[in-house]
């Protein structure tokens, strides 16, 4: 494992996961993933983790928590808008 | 109507003082308004606070809403900067949203360097993984959390969140980077434990 080649690969693999690396960085990139094994698993744990976190169920907000917000604001008269 | 003009409609009307664009406004926005708030205080009643006090700043401040940003944008920035004051008030000793990122003085390469995406899906599909991740998000250093929170779970894109936070495009390019890495190094040993257990097994 070559530290530096690494961590220089490091710095540029959020561009790479995104599709937002130039070509010439992709191919650098590509190379190096061909030689090392480390940053292969680095690669493929580093996108896992962002599909993880992408697929989590997003929070809702608690309907009561709506109505007191209706309430602060002196908007009970709409409230609830739709529904 | 284009987003952008349904948003400039729905700005002429809440500066005209018209109630029922208030509630459309709390409608549209208070969803994504309480996630960010609920991720950054990581508590209920906090994010529900924050919800509020954002709407109100927000409909009392309107006159001053001029320019281009989107009402969501200003709305996350009062928001982000309300759960803030709340997490810095909690723990004094944070380091400020607006400071230079000096997380990586050495640059320390990553250590955890198992391979666990060889784990089934269903590993990944569980309640006490979930409760894991949520768990490393509240973790994250604060001033990573935000851009992360707005940019990877509420999917809005880098410019969007730069201005919401009024920092930089490559500010927020670093910051998601970093707390993805962050993330990685966090949850790594939790997997590799569970795909080794499953070796073994």
């Amino acid at each position: 494992m070559n530290r530096e080649e690494c961590q220089h690969l490091l710095d540029g693999l959020s561009a790479y996961l995104d599709g937002e690396a130039s070509a010439e960085l992709c191919a650098e990139i590509e190379r190096h993933l061909a030689g090392c094994a480390d940053c292969r698993v680095m690669v493929d744990t580093l996108r896992k983790t962002v599909l993880l976190y992408r697929e989590l169920p997003r929070p809702d907000f608690p309907a009561e928590a709506r109505r007191r917000l209706y309430k602060a604001l002196h908007l009970e008269e709409f409230f609830p808008l739709k529904h | 109507m284009s987003d952008r003009d349904a948003d400039r409609r729905l700005l002429e009307r809440l500066r005209a003082g018209d109630k029922s664009a208030c509630a459309e406004c709390i409608e549209q926005h208070s969803p994504a308004v309480y996630r960010l708030a609920l991720r950054l205080t990581g508590d209920e009643a906090e994010a529900e606070d924050v919800v509020q006090e954002t709407f109100l700043n927000a409909f009392r401040a309107i006159e001053s809403f001029v320019g281009r940003s989107s009402l969501s944008t200003r709305l996350y920035r009062i928001a982000a900067n309300a759960a803030l004051m709340r997490a810095r008030h909690a723990q004094p000793l944070m380091v400020s949203v607006d400071d230079p990122d000096q997380l990586d003085e050495d640059k320390p390469l990553p250590r955890a360097l198992f391979d666990w995406c060889c784990l089934p899906e269903r590993d990944f599909e569980t309640a006490e993984t979930r409760a894991e991740l949520e768990r490393a998000i509240r973790e994250l250093p604060e001033k990573l959390k935000a851009v992360f929170v707005l940019r990877e779970l509420e999917g809005l894109s880098t410019e969007a969140t730069a201005e919401a936070l009024d920092v930089s495009v490559e500010v927020v390019k670093t910051r998601l980077h970093r707390a993805r890495l962050w993330l990685r190094e966090r949850l790594s040993p939790y997997f590799t434990e569970r795909a080794l257990a499953r070796e073994e097994g």
